[in-house]
């Protein structure tokens, strides 16, 4: 399968990128690490006139510390985020989650940034950015803004990136000391997750004192479990609490019915799943 | 169209390709490195697995153009000036870690990326890193105990090549 022609441009700053996507139109499309975008043109899904790649911008790459925050810059490839110490040490949600992207190969050339501005909701990082109330960092033709990422995304495949602007960064505040698990539900190991819960916990004496959870494939956008969370603090950090506070993981989520799983057997796994994770990132 | 400098297993080709051309149409077509098969060319497979300055990739999603200055390696790079097989592959002959073949030359360039991530992986490291590879035919048995004995094989050489 071969794509549809397109003109290609390589910039190697931010600003020339920018200047290209403002020529370009809506005709143009960024090219990240290409792991989602490239098998939807060789399917021919997508057929833009100009591909921009934003792999020679090396001020897009790499993770860095800005007082509290940790900045992971939207070029950065899982392979790299998994490895920096950075995220090991402050966003170990991040790092065992990003293990569990597709596969190595995938993980070498797929990017942070590309895969949250790809919006897939199957996709495994949104419910990460979401639970940690992750800053994206944006840069358009008139300067920069920043946006939480619980109105990063904000439909399928859709988010509040308009056509002249660039993901650049992902800015996360420390959760050095939080347990982390992700929760993964596929059919292949190397498949989009059906469903999967992303949580970080904070035990002290054996009581939850604070929690994060979020959904992946549950709706239309990644979906942050409030209810769990509230359910979950304050209370013990018991085998039979968290399951009684997972049963919470359905409020606020509209799961699609399609060829892997019915609706019924998402919003079921939803609530095993919370269980599952929050259970294990509380050790 | 596009012009790229690209090395591939050692020789460094200068070729004017279109921007929509995949790494392994480059290699296979451009090139002649017909080692490297096409599979699925959906990147669920792996057979077109090689080395980009060292990294397994899937060169069905990877476009030429994104290979312009750097290095690629492929099966047909691995092997030794007078043919010597390299300990991986050496290792799937003597395990006989194939039946038809078809996915051997991007199981093998995985294996030897893996092999250089973690040059003493366990059972479950093995299957867990080979997990963007598949086999239609050996049930994954002998490709495991390939990676074991290659694993073997270059600790005792010395560490990996």
């Amino acid at each position: 399968m071969i794509p549809a022609s397109f003109d290609y441009t390589a910039p190697t700053t931010l600003a020339d990128a920018l200047a290209a996507l403002a020529q370009g139109g809506d005709d143009a499309k960024i090219l990240a690490g290409g792991q989602s975008l490239l098998p939807v043109l060789k399917l021919r899904m997508a057929a833009p006139g100009l591909l921009i790649d934003l792999g020679k911008i090396d001020e897009l790459r790499g993770v860095r510390r800005e007082g509290d925050t940790i900045v992971v810059g939207a070029m950065t490839t899982h392979h790299d985020v998994i490895a920096d110490p950075l995220v090991r040490e402050h966003l170990s949600l991040l790092a065992k989650t990003t293990e569990q992207v597709a596969d190595a190969q995938v993980r070498y050339r797929g990017t942070l940034g590309g895969a949250l501005a790809h919006a897939d909701p199957a996709g495994d990082l949104g419910a990460v950015t979401v639970a940690l109330d992750a800053q994206m960092r944006i840069a358009g033709p008139n300067g920069t803004r920043s946006v939480p990422a619980a109105q990063f995304f904000t439909d399928y495949f859709t988010t509040a990136l308009a056509e002249n602007e660039i993901l650049t960064g992902i800015a996360f505040d420390s959760f050095a000391g939080w347990g982390a698990h992700y929760e993964k539900f596929h059919t292949v190991s190397q498949a989009w997750s059906t469903v999967a819960v992303a949580a970080a916990v904070l035990v002290a004496g054996g009581t939850v004192t604070a929690a994060r959870v979020a959904l992946t494939n549950m709706g239309p956008t990644p979906i942050r479990a409030r209810a769990v969370e509230a359910a979950l603090v304050d209370g013990p950090a018991s085998d039979d609490a968290v399951r009684a506070a997972a049963q919470a993981a359905t409020e606020g989520t509209a799961p699609v019915d399609d060829a892997t799983a019915p609706a019924a057997y998402r919003s079921h796994l939803a609530r095993v799943l919370t269980g599952r994770a929050v259970l294990a990132a509380a050790g | 169209m596009a012009k790229i400098t690209v090395a591939v297993d050692g020789t460094t080709y200068q070729d004017e390709v279109e921007p929509r051309m995949l790494l392994v149409q480059y290699l296979r077509e451009k090139v002649g490195k017909t080692g490297t098969l096409i599979g699925c060319d959906t990147s669920n497979c792996g057979a077109c697995t090689v080395l980009l300055d060292g990294a397994s990739v899937k060169s069905c999603s990877v476009l030429a153009v994104q290979a312009d200055g750097h290095e690629v390696t492929t099966i047909e790079g691995l092997a030794g000036i007078n043919g010597e097989l390299h300990p991986v592959q050496q290792a799937f002959h003597d395990k006989h870690a194939l039946q038809c073949g078809y996915c051997t030359p991007g199981m093998i360039m995985r294996s030897v990326c893996l092999l250089n991530e973690n040059p003493h992986p366990t059972e479950a490291e093995i299957r867990e890193g080979l997990n963007g590879n598949l086999c239609r035919c050996t049930g994954y048995q002998n490709i495991v105990a390939a990676v074991q004995q290659a694993a073997d094989a270059l600790a005792t050489a010395g560490g990996a090549r």
